[in-house]
């Protein structure tokens, strides 16, 4: 058991102790109970990380002889025509998708919160298409949006818009992606929710008793209380939406669509295709890093950005 | 020794002492929605429910697309009417059956039971694994513990593509790559969200419970075993069915991993059929039989959610609350 000392020990005392802590029975356990992880996470994380940023430095492509090539595959990377246009459709779709996904779950909260005890049926409808299986919703993309015969436009039709070919037409893949996603803005509705009925009904009484009109009341006091979920409903979409791959692989990157072209190349289908379909193993572990980074930089970018807008309960600061 | 016997745990200090508090795996901060008071006028909330069920009309809408087209001939697939003029059920066994000079290889039957058995593996084995850190790092006081629960929410953030290429090469280096056991057996070694969750969970067990069992003499795994997994059961089902969804819906896996149409799990077996039977590979566009798979794949995930909905609810909201 812990000794308890009533002076503060120096390091070296403190060092020892926590050498000693190795050697209880409970670290022991503690350890075995750890053991499937610990094992996991050397081979299948740390060890992975490892190798491929080695492998990011190498030519390797499983078949061939392995050289080093140094910054090669990163040279590349930067002036790779296909690597400039893949990241800037990505960024663009997330630039689109975030704040549509957000918009959307966030109202779709607000009313559920506000009709009472039938919240939760239309809630487990709007969670329904979560389920989905990613191929399913590539399939219904293909088929919904298709630019003939396809439902949606056919419905345009029926109030006198002539609908775009979303599939083929570069300029409207990105909005008709935005759109079937934004079918999925489910659990984010659930996160929400949830969040919304945690505010305290007293802050919304004393600010209507300032006179705070509704919208002064939703900006002073939703939006602060719940943004922590918000927060998380951004950065976990944006993390997302930068390595979309599923349902953009299913619709346009199968046998029989070959329209996939630069407009559909999404960088994580980029990556895929360079690993699994030309083994270009080396660089395509140049551009995992590539995409690491840039979901590196865009976290930080708005954890730092969310600082001022952000409030925890009980924060001190 | 005494040992409980249901979930609810006696811990022999006498009759009614602690009886475990249901331990919510949401925090009880917010109100069950059946309380939320609506404060909106009768003519707000009219107007709320019309807009709402607009909305129902619009997300529920491809689904009803979906399983009315699964059931018309292939001609009136693009009718966009939502009852069919012509129905055509037997589109379900020609899924199973294959489609004559394009698919035949489409044994539906082969990778349903495939995504069933890998779907149960994985479930079972990452809600197992999970458990066990879990616990260790709610219960257990050892060195490095804080920074090693880091390093579980450090992989958390970490992008796939990352580590995709190295443990590719590490199965294929085990003579893996074109079987099964890549798309569960990584689940023996704990997965970080699960970790996380659970313990969360098992944080909220009344630690005097634990203490009681080890005064019974237990060992560390038999009051794991006996006491932590079933006060547990509802964090345990959460994890379990999220990773069945999670398996039952994956396609960059078996994309990967899977080489013959016979290992195919279901969302691969799609994307293969939905290749063969467009026009342009040499198909007629057979969709109404891609969609009759679709239709397949998705009401499995649409019942689990049906039994499972509260956990499903709970697990998604706790993801938003760790903010």
């Amino acid at each position: 058991m812990a000794t308890v000392t009533a002076t503060v020990p120096g390091p070296r005392q403190r060092a020892r102790h926590w050498f000693a802590g190795f050697a209880t029975r409970e670290t022991w356990a503690a350890f075995a109970f750890l053991s499937p992880w610990l094992f996991g996470f050397v081979v299948f994380t740390a060890g992975p990380m490892v190798a491929s940023l080695i492998l990011s430095f190498t030519d390797y492509s499983i078949i061939q002889t392995t050289h080093n090539v140094g910054w090669d595959n990163y040279h590349h990377l930067v002036h790779d025509s296909k690597v400039r246009s893949a990241m800037k459709t990505t960024l663009i779709y997330t630039a689109m998708v975030v704040p549509a996904h957000v918009a959307l779950s966030l109202g779709l909260a607000m009313v559920l919160a506000r009709i009472g005890r039938l919240a939760g049926v239309f809630r487990t409808i709007f969670y329904l298409p979560v389920m989905t299986p990613a191929v399913a919703v590539g399939v219904l993309y293909l088929l919904l949006f298709n630019g003939d015969h396809g439902v949606i436009n056919s419905g345009l039709g029926l109030v006198g818009i002539h609908g775009p070919f979303w599939e083929t037409d570069p300029n409207w893949v990105k909005p008709s992606l935005v759109l079937m996603h934004l079918w999925k803005v489910g659990a984010s509705v659930v996160i929400l929710l949830a969040a919304l009925m945690a505010v305290p009904q007293h802050l919304y009484e004393a600010s209507a008793m300032d006179g705070a009109s509704k919208w002064r009341r939703f900006w002073d006091v939703t939006v602060p209380m719940i943004s922590p979920a918000l927060f998380f409903i951004v950065i976990i979409n944006t993390i997302a939406a930068l390595q979309t791959f599923d349902e953009v692989y299913t619709a346009f990157f199968n046998a029989s669509t070959p329209f996939g072209t630069d407009a559909t190349l999404f960088y994580a289908i980029y990556l895929f295709q360079e690993a699994f379909t030309n083994f270009h193993m080396g660089y395509a572990s140049a551009l995992a890093w590539g995409l690491f980074l840039v979901i590196a930089v865009v976290t930080v970018i708005q954890v730092v950005g969310s600082r001022r807008f952000v409030y925890y309960e009980g924060d001190k600061r | 020794m005494t040992s409980p016997q249901g979930p609810i745990a006696t811990t022999g200090e006498g009759p009614g002492s602690v009886p475990v508090p249901p331990v919510p795996v949401v925090a009880p901060e917010g109100r069950p929605w059946y309380q939320f008071p609506s404060s909106a006028s009768l003519l707000g909330r009219a107007f709320y429910l019309v807009l709402l069920t607009f909305l129902t009309a619009i997300f529920l809408y491809p689904f009803l697309w979906a399983v009315s087209a699964s059931l018309k001939p292939r001609e009136e697939v693009f009718d966009n009417k939502l009852i069919p003029r012509h129905w055509q059920p037997s589109n379900y066994l020609d899924v199973f059956r294959g489609v004559p000079d394009i698919a035949t290889g489409a044994p539906f039957q082969r990778w349903l039971i495939n995504s069933l058995y890998i779907g149960a593996l994985a479930a079972i084995t990452v809600t197992i694994s999970s458990a066990l850190v879990a616990f260790a790092f709610a219960y257990f006081r050892f060195p490095l513990r804080n920074f090693l629960f880091g390093c579980v929410l450090a992989t958390m953030m970490l992008p796939g593509a990352v580590t995709m290429i190295p443990v590719y090469l590490i199965w294929n280096k085990i003579h893996l790559t074109g079987t099964q056991y890549p798309l569960w057996a990584s689940n023996l070694f704990a997965s970080a969200f699960y970790i996380f969750l659970l313990r969360q969970f098992f944080l909220g067990i009344p630690r005097e419970l634990f203490e009681a069992s080890r005064m019974d003499g237990d060992s560390y795994l038999t009051m794991f075993w006996r006491i932590a997994l079933p006060l547990a059961k509802p964090a345990l089902i959460v994890t379990a069915v999220l990773e069945f969804k999670a398996s039952w819906t994956d396609l960059t896996k078996p994309l990967i991993y899977l080489r013959q149409d016979d290992q195919f799990t279901i969302p691969r077996g799609i994307y293969n059929l939905l290749g063969l039977l467009g026009p342009s590979a040499g198909g007629h566009g057979d969709y109404q039989i891609v969609i009759a798979g679709t239709v397949l794949a998705t009401v499995p995930m649409i019942i689990i959610f049906f039994l499972g909905q509260r956990y499903f609810i709970e697990g998604i909201a706790t993801q938003g609350r760790k903010g």
